[in-house]
């Protein structure tokens, strides 16, 4: 049944805007963590979201799953295939007295942009708040069919 | 017709509720159906249009095609930069608009069933 697909989707979307924060909170986090060796400094990391789309024509809209496959995720569910590092320069800053600075005097900090990190941690949220409104909607008219002639 | 809608009104909350959790996801192709039409399709189907002609009254009836290709993608009013064309306002409204719908369609068929309760009973 359709209505009950929706939970599929939109706990799908809850969980793919988790992992988001998830990462951002991360960055925060790591956003001023040196190590001695520049390769091993903390990078920005982002989700990528991907959406599960079948295909066989017709397949969604009747809210069906693949029956050559029946592990096959509901069609139009977000997937996140993996968690890349973002290959931003990472900030130099001059601190001679620093154990980490390097012959010139440097020490690299991770490419994290608090700011960025800030804009998409409320982006994340909203995205999750509207995902639970969806789910909390499906759930309230699957218990009107339910209550359905009494 | 209040069960057809009741179906098509249930696939297309999935779809919004689709389009609405992919708001975030790069390249997304937003989607919805033509309700009018497909409804009209569907109930079309099992009158006239479309139905099989039968020279003798013993003929089974056809059987009513079960895919209509009515999958549209929606036009964006602003597009943005990775391709997605998720509008979240456009898609909260739409849902809610679909709800209430789903819940008057609903109204009906239940009276319906309570009109049919009442002739059983013969209170």
């Amino acid at each position: 049944m359709s209505l009950l697909n929706v939970f599929d989707v939109s706990g799908s979307g809850m969980a793919a805007q988790t992992l988001r924060l998830n990462t951002t909170a991360s960055n925060i986090a790591n956003a001023e963590s040196v190590a001695e060796n520049p390769e091993d400094t903390y990078r920005a990391r982002y989700p990528v979201f991907q959406a599960t789309l079948s295909d066989q024509v017709g397949m969604m809209q009747r809210g069906q799953k693949d029956p050559l496959n029946p592990d096959a995720l509901t069609p139009g569910t977000v997937t996140v295939p993996g968690v890349v590092e973002s290959d931003k320069p990472l900030s130099l800053r001059y601190q001679p007295e620093h154990p980490y600075a390097n012959d010139d005097g440097y020490v690299a900090y991770p490419n994290v942009s608090v700011v960025e990190e800030m804009a998409n941690m409320i982006s994340a949220s909203r995205s999750f708040q509207i995902n639970v409104e969806v789910m909390n909607t499906a759930k309230s008219l699957a218990e009107r069919v339910l209550s359905l002639g009494q | 017709m209040h069960p057809n809608a009741l179906l098509l009104r249930a696939q297309r909350s999935e779809m919004l509720a689709a389009n609405i959790a992919n708001a975030d996801t790069p390249g997304y192709k937003a989607r919805d159906i033509n309700f009018q039409e497909v409804l009209a399709q569907q109930t079309a189907s099992h009158n006239q249009a479309g139905a099989m002609r039968k020279s003798d009254p013993r003929h089974l009836d056809g059987v009513a095609p079960q895919v209509f290709n009515t999958e549209q993608y929606r036009v964006p009013l602003m597009p943005s930069l990775d391709g997605n064309t998720v509008d979240v306002q456009l898609e909260q409204t739409e849902f809610a608009e679909n709800s209430v719908q789903f819940q008057a369609s609903l109204r009906f068929v239940n009276s319906r069933i309570k009109g049919m309760m009442t002739a059983i009973k013969g209170e």
